[in-house]
């Protein structure tokens, strides 16, 4: 099972992909109606697959002996030494396991909501996933940039074809493919600069070369080469201008995925790549990254505050929440070298990486619940919203619990990975962090006030809204009709992670916890 | 001469007895037509695939070359490299022969000369990459421009295809004119043309004595290999060329005709002017810059499709040039610039020559080339809409295709030599052109059709699609044997 288990999570979307693409109708003489809820089922039901394997992954990995688990290292492109190598530790698995849980979710939301270009939609979003896990595995430089490149075009068409006309969906979608690649293409550079410096492309053989060791101009630039790809991604600011375009334009599980994974893809390569490869420079720059991060925090809460249109809120959001992110690797990277602040950085990227791991969770929920209600009345004009607490009581609770979740209050999943993230920057960077908490503070403005406030509570005015349509059945009446049945099912697994994590976080900050040990012991202790 | 240096020699002469066999057969149903007094004999279409065999033999005939380098004839040289460029060619020629099958027979009725003149054509760029003498080069180099003309202005009565050959006539014959005096400057230096002697003579001579000449003879020089390259300053033919001549002709110069030019140059450069690769590195490093970046921003406001990929592919000789600009023949590297430029080359080929397929089955179908006809494509053709998107994505150099293994290994070489400021540019200019290939996929997948109504492809270009589909995935996710192919191809005649 060891060596066909990952290849296998990252391979089956391919193959439902391909599947997707058949066609079915003319096959078996099927008409249109079929063949799509053939499609929509199918692919859901065989996106399960994975998400099972994800699970079992996590159940079956061996937390005491840490280290990287199910390898597989086999030649690809022998003449340049470049190998299939994958494998999965503490910090992959949860990013697994995300990946696959939304995806799934996703798909089974998309399946009673996209209404046109059904097989297209299905055939991207396993592509989609396919890339997401593919980078998430990778422990060789190129295989990971190819994955990453993979899982671009897939996004680019997501939000191109299912974006809504007044969200400018073409401009948007050639905005992020642009500046995406404009990061990717200098870490290409840095990629075959490492290759140069220490001959091999594998990321655990360069981690223990130290390519650029004592060169400080070709270290910086090979940092920032990769440091800016990622931070495109994270987003952080000021590289984060692609992101409120394409969540709004994106399709609802296109935005989940967009939120709730890629954007950790570009955390993940901070940790996986920068930081074991480039200490000496990570170290000579952490406190940019602190900045950036801090920098991040405040002015996306601001943004997010300004914001009228509820999707682009919770877009800005995603910039302000991965700013904590930022704050905690950058803390960690800062400790590199100091062994008394080896317990301190272990904590910030357990914070950092839980954060990763939550805010995909919380903000997934966020994007389905903004989605939810903008199938309902096709706008999402926060002026026009109010009083829905009266008329949509479980749709409150749901959204209630994944707002109180996003603004970090203790007993659901936010609060422990703020608390970390802070707990362990604050030995390291005290002054950052103590302004990133001002971060806390205007995050709980946003939410309390301009979504639970504007949309939920005082009165409902009925001529604000007077066509609601019933999702299940495409009615279009003047009462509003509360959460259907598919969309509890994609919602509550959401909430009670959200819950459970926030109670009883062990089971996954055990994940993180040895695997950032291991690194920082190795980095901090010197 | 010897027996051997005829087997050597095979492809060429495999390529001249099918070239002479279609004439033939095409002179004789003509009679018999006429005769019949049908007008329009139905033989002519057997005529592409009596060429397609006869490229198949070509191919076949190159076995006997392969292993070491050999000097054939005194004039030519048949080395890895050379045997490389000539398979190269006959891809070339073969598939540019299944797209031409469906196009040609409504716009001219002088059908069978067509596959005749491309299996010359292809016989030209096979004595031009194994050139080994400055006269031969001339020689072969001006047999490809003449096959070249004619076949750009085969549409008799289409008036763009006429000012087209017109243009490229006279910008050729000015660039060859060029090249001479280049190449008559290096005679007057050192006494001889053949390319490895002229390699001993420079290796002979003080520094000094080499510079004052042989950097004018480089900038000659590079006019025209830089004409057949597309190569800015010496690109201006290439739009209008690209754009009034019939599109199998377009395909074959924007790939054959382009790697002839870089086959040469590196012949060249890299032989007999070995010893001043400081002088030409920089040289090309600066045009490649420049090539690549007035091509891209050029591409950026073209609204006829062809117009938009023939700038694209000046920018893509530039993206070559960069391999050429960054060689290091220092032997076990793994990227030597020349394995990149070839790799490239090759993927390129099928790359380009599928998305002109496309093109044509557009033309064939709705007989429009402009970017906006191909609005809703995903509509109307989900197959050709979803194969240009490969090809594209190809040209941008996004993983999984051979494009991609191309810009690889090409920065790669850049990277070896730490040529920052040339890797920076073709990375700025890889996001610029990924802007216009954008655009396209966007009309294609984003905007709905004006017309809604099938679009049939012709077997024939359907065979060329697929094929140029599956190669191109091919090299993207299995590229061993192109690479192993391409640095074990790095081994030219009298190289020191």
């Amino acid at each position: 099972m060891n060596s066909w288990i990952l290849s296998v999570i990252t391979f089956l979307p391919l193959l439902a992909s391909i599947l997707v693409l058949l066609p079915w109708a003319r096959l078996f003489g099927w008409e249109k109606a079929r063949e799509e809820f053939v499609i929509k089922r199918g692919s859901t039901l065989l996106s399960v697959v994975p998400l099972v394997l994800a699970a079992v992954l996590w159940i079956t990995y061996d937390k005491t002996a840490g280290g990287f688990q199910f390898e597989v290292n086999v030649p690809w492109i022998s003449a340049l030494g470049i190998n299939y190598h994958i494998a999965v530790d503490g910090l992959s698995i949860p990013m697994i396991f995300l990946t696959t849980l939304l995806t799934t979710l996703g798909l089974w939301y998309s399946s009673s909501t996209i209404k046109y270009r059904v097989r297209e939609f299905f055939f991207l979003f396993s592509l989609l996933e396919m890339g997401m896990l593919g980078v998430f595995m990778s422990l060789d430089l190129v295989l990971f940039y190819f994955f990453w490149e993979v899982g671009l075009v897939p996004m680019y068409f997501l939000i191109g074809i299912w974006g809504q006309p007044k969200d400018r969906p073409q401009y948007s979608a050639i905005k992020f493919f642009l500046y995406t690649l404009a990061g990717s293409v200098f870490m290409l550079l840095a990629i075959l600069g490492i290759y140069f410096n220490v001959g091999t492309f594998d990321m655990i053989k360069a981690a223990a070369a130290h390519p650029f060791a004592g060169d400080v101009l070709l270290s910086s630039l090979a940092f920032f080469a990769f440091f800016i790809a990622f931070a495109i991604k994270v987003p952080c600011w000021p590289f984060h201008t692609w992101l409120p375009d394409a969540h709004t334009a994106a399709p609802t599980a296109g935005s989940v995925i967009l939120a709730g994974v890629l954007l950790k893809l570009g955390a993940y390569g901070i940790i996986r790549i920068i930081l074991p490869i480039f200490p000496e420079a990570f170290k000579r720059y952490a406190l940019v990254v602190v900045a950036l991060g801090v920098i991040s925090i405040i002015y996306g809460a601001f943004v997010s505050m300004a914001q009228w249109d509820l999707k682009r809120l919770i877009a800005y959001s995603s910039v302000s929440h991965m700013g904590y992110v930022l704050l905690g690797i950058g803390a960690a990277a800062f400790a590199i070298g100091t062994p008394a602040w080896v317990d301190a950085s272990a904590m910030a990227l357990n914070g950092a990486a839980l954060q990763m791991f939550n805010h995909g969770i919380i903000t997934g929920g966020l994007f389905f619940l903004v989605g939810m209600i903008y199938e309902r009345v096709h706008l999402r004009d926060l002026k026009m919203f109010g009083g829905f607490s009266s008329k949509l009581p479980y749709y409150y609770g749901l959204f209630a619990v994944t707002a109180f979740a996003s603004l970090g209050l203790p007993g659901l999943a936010g609060f422990w990975s703020e608390f970390f993230v802070f707990r362990g920057a604050f030995a390291i960077v005290s002054l950052w962090a103590a302004v990133g908490v001002l971060g806390v503070v205007l995050t709980a403005a946003y939410i309390l006030w301009k979504i639970v406030q504007f949309v939920f509570l005082g009165e409902f005015d009925p001529h604000k809204i007077d066509h609601w349509t019933n999702v299940e059945t495409g009615v279009v009446s003047h009462e509003p009709s509360d959460v259907a049945m598919f969309e509890k099912v994609t919602l509550w697994p959401l909430v009670a992670i959200m819950v459970f994590f926030g109670v009883y976080p062990t089971p996954i900050l055990s994940f993180f916890n040895k695997a950032f040990t291991d690194l920082m012991t190795k980095l901090a202790g010197g | 001469m010897s027996l051997s240096d005829l087997t050597y020699l095979l492809p060429e002469l495999i390529l001249l007895a099918s070239a002479a066999l279609v004439f033939l057969l095409d002179i004789v149903w003509i009679r018999r037509a006429r005769a019949e007094a049908t007008g329009v004999y139905p033989q002519a279409r057997f005529l592409p695939y009596v060429a397609l065999a006869g490229l198949a033999a070509a191919l076949v005939g190159l076995i006997p070359s392969l292993g070491g380098t050999h000097q054939v004839a005194t004039l030519l040289a048949v080395d890895p490299f050379s045997v490389f460029f000539k398979a190269f060619a006959i891809c070339a020629v073969a598939i540019v022969t299944l797209t031409a099958v469906s196009y040609m027979p409504g716009r001219t009725r002088y059908g069978g000369e067509f596959y005749a003149l491309l299996l010359v054509t292809g016989l030209a760029i096979c004595l031009a990459v194994s050139a080994s003498n400055l006269v031969m080069i001339y020689l072969s180099m001006e047999f490809l421009s003449i096959t070249s003309y004619v076949l750009v202005g085969y549409i008799r009565n289409d008036r763009k295809s006429g000012e087209a050959a017109i243009k490229y006539f006279l910008f050729g014959a000015s660039a060859s004119a060029v090249m001479l005096y280049g190449m008559s400057l290096l005679y007057g230096a050192t006494g001889t043309t053949d390319l490895g002697e002229l390699a001993a003579a420079f290796s002979a001579k003080a520094p000094a004595d080499l510079v004052w000449l042989g950097f004018p003879a480089i900038i000659l020089l590079l006019a025209g290999f830089g004409f057949k390259a597309s190569l800015v300053p010496f690109h201006q033919w290439a739009p209008d060329t690209y754009e009034g001549a019939p599109t199998p002709v377009t395909t074959f110069l924007s790939t054959a005709s382009k790697a002839t030019g870089f086959a040469i140059l590196i012949r060249v450069f890299v032989v007999a002017l070995g010893q001043m690769q400081g002088e030409w590195g920089a040289l090309l490093m600066a045009v490649s810059m420049l090539t690549m970046t007035i091509g891209n921003l050029t591409a950026l406001r073209q609204t006829n499709i062809k117009r938009l990929l023939a700038y694209s592919s000046i920018a893509q000789a530039g993206y070559i040039l960069m391999g050429a600009a960054a060689i290091s023949l220092n032997p076990g590297l793994t990227f030597s610039g020349i394995n990149g430029v070839l790799i490239y080359l090759f993927a390129y080929l099928f790359t380009n020559a599928g998305a002109f397929a496309v093109i044509i089955a557009i033309e064939q179908a709705t007989g429009k080339t402009d970017v906006k006809d191909y609005a809703g494509l995903v509509q109307r053709a989900p197959w050709l809409a979803g194969l240009l998107f490969i090809f594209l994505a190809s040209l941008a150099g996004i993983p999984p295709t051979g494009g991609f293994m191309g810009k690889f290994f090409v920065f790669g070489a850049v990277v070896q030599r730490q040529l920052w400021i040339l890797a920076a540019v073709g990375a700025v200019n890889s996001v610029v052109a990924a802007f216009y290939y954008l655009n396209v996929v966007r009309l294609m997948f984003f905007t709905p059709a004006e017309e809604v109504g099938p679009v049939r492809v012709a077997p024939s270009l359907q065979t060329a699609l697929i094929v140029t589909a599956i190669v191109t995935l091919v090299l993207g996710l299995a590229p061993g044997p192109l690479i192993a192919w391409a640095t074990n191809s790095v081994q030219l005649l009298a190289l020191r």
